[in-house]
């Protein structure tokens, strides 16, 4: 029970942004994927999502293949995508940008609990629920998407560079919550950045991607203490 | 009592109007294809209002058969031309424009299938009320018992819209997919089938539009071709992003033609609504209601 990546390759045009990728995360596992601009971290993630077509490659999630699904199918079987910048729908209101995650549930009772839980775990957004999204700070914005996926009740959660353009302070508590979080629910999470020390402070395991291809996989304490790693890649 | 009574003959066009800017602002802002086949899809709905008319002579069943009918036509639309031409055409310019094109090739085929089917000759239908003038002491005034029937469809209309969208978890799918169509297929919505839906609301507030602007013109297979035009007139004053918008945009054309109509000239009339079109697309391209985003209820 784990989420299998194999030879995934997926082209722009021209370019090939993943050179067949192969990596596996297993069931309950944080995994943080390191690489500097470019490195084709986000393409990843939208491909496990459904947003991009890979060609060539597989990718299974409880031993099923999650590629060639469309990404609203993917969120019906619990693999949740909170992608990087504008993650929440600024036209709508905060409880607007939160109901969305519950609506194609059929369990009504469960997405008001869940609801409730998110408010608990974010209080702010509690206090602005009917201000629209627009009006919320950048570290606000990611907690609410971070929260309506959470309302979707998910097993799998990718989560797209969520310390991106966020202060310090800020970045540290989002990261600590993630922690508690897939803790407590039991998720599995493929966490993209380019921040390395902070997701691989709370990373079980560390993968390191370049131009596409592998570079290393290994325990994130590991990754953390070799010094040819942290020269060329993690950038501390 | 000639200032107000214009105001009401304004407030009728203007109800029409906006019913037709609706239903474009619902198509371009869910797809972004400026749809010109909507005055196709309302004649072909109005001529099927006609047909029960005919048959029948009731124009209460005529309204309903009608707005069914466009939006089915609304959906099949998008089913079966634009959801296929987005597939096949991903990006480049052909992406932006192939929709627009193709919807002003279905605006002549539909004329002419339905020129085919009933033939290109004027044919009228009468209203469901009279449409003499109201009649105060000796003063008989140009708006009509069947204007304000106009006035109150076309409110209703709007009314089950609104509720609709701002109520409903249908309506919030249709904003999220129009707005951000990729977080919302993020957050499990069926983008697709919310996008067909919109297709279809807007065909059936284009229907309504066509079967109540029919008992004051004629009805031809081009009959509708200047409500498109005014429409989207409406829709541009309203900033094309806002359903709101569209309703008040509407009605502003509507009651500024009424009194360019009345107190400048007949002759003038019409082509002002394309000076007012190029005024706010030059000096407030958001439209009256614009903010900086434009986007709104």
């Amino acid at each position: 029970m784990s989420l299998i990546i194999e030879n995934l390759t997926v082209r722009h045009g021209a370019i090939t942004a993943i050179d067949s990728l192969s990596f596996r995360v297993n069931e309950r596992e944080l995994a943080a994927v390191i690489g500097a601009n470019g490195a084709g971290k986000t393409t990843l993630l939208r491909t496990l999502s459904g947003l991009n077509e890979p060609i060539g490659g597989s990718v299974t999630w409880h031993g099923e293949s999650i590629l060639h699904t469309k990404p609203e199918d993917l969120v019906r079987r619990g693999i949740l995508h909170v992608s990087d910048g504008k993650t929440v729908i600024p036209e709508l209101s905060v409880k607007e940008n939160l109901a969305l995650g519950g609506l194609w549930r059929k369990d009504k009772k469960d997405v008001v609990v869940a609801t409730d839980e998110v408010i608990d775990l974010f209080p702010r957004l509690g206090e602005r629920l009917t201000q629209s999204a627009d009006t919320l700070s950048g570290g606000e914005r990611q907690m609410l998407a971070i929260g309506r996926a959470l309302i979707s009740r998910p097993k799998l959660l990718l989560l797209d560079e969520p310390s991106l353009g966020l202060a310090p302070l800020i970045i540290d508590q989002i990261f600590q919550t993630l922690d508690s979080l897939r803790h407590k629910l039991g998720l599995t999470v493929v966490l993209v950045e380019q921040n390395a020390m902070s997701a691989l402070g709370i990373a079980d395991t560390g993968i390191i991607i370049n131009l596409g291809k592998l570079v290393t996989v290994g325990k994130s304490n590991d990754l953390k203490s070799d010094p040819n790693l942290r020269a060329a890649y993690l950038g501390y | 009592m000639r200032l107000f009574s214009t105001l009401l003959i304004g407030l009728s066009s203007g109800a029409i109007y906006s019913l037709m800017a609706l239903a474009l602002v619902l198509v371009w802002r869910s797809t972004r294809v400026v749809n010109f086949a909507q005055a196709g899809q309302a004649i072909a709905s109005t001529y099927i209002g006609y047909l029960v008319i005919s048959r029948t002579d009731n124009y209460w069943l005529a309204l309903p058969v009608a707005l069914v009918a466009g939006a089915l036509i609304g959906a099949l639309v998008d089913v079966a031309l634009i959801r296929t031409l987005n597939k096949r055409v991903k990006s480049g310019p052909a992406a932006e424009m192939a929709p627009v094109i193709v919807t002003l090739g279905l605006l002549g085929l539909i004329r002419s299938t339905v020129g085919m089917i009933w033939g290109g000759d004027l044919k009228a239908y009468k209203a469901p009320v009279t449409n003499h003038g109201f009649t105060f002491g000796t003063t008989t005034i140009p708006f009509s018992p069947y204007n304000l029937l106009i006035v109150i469809t076309a409110v209703i209309v709007m009314a089950v819209f609104s509720i609709i969208f701002q109520k409903t978890n249908l309506g919030l799918s249709l904003r999220a997919a129009a707005f951000q169509p990729e977080i919302a297929r993020l957050a499990g919505v069926r983008v697709d089938l919310v996008r067909t839906i919109g297709w279809a609301f807007a065909g059936g507030a284009g229907a309504v539009a066509g079967v109540l602007v029919t008992p004051s013109n004629s009805l031809s297979p081009n009959s509708l071709d200047l409500l498109l035009v005014l429409g989207f007139v409406g829709a541009v004053i309203g900033g094309l992003e806002s359903l709101l918008g569209a309703a008040i945009g509407g009605v502003v054309l509507g009651i500024g033609l009424a009194f360019i109509l009345e107190y400048v000239s007949t002759s003038l009339a019409f082509p002002s609504a394309f000076i007012v079109l190029i005024l706010v697309l030059l000096i407030k391209p958001s439209g009256i209601l614009g903010k900086k985003g434009g986007r709104g209820a």
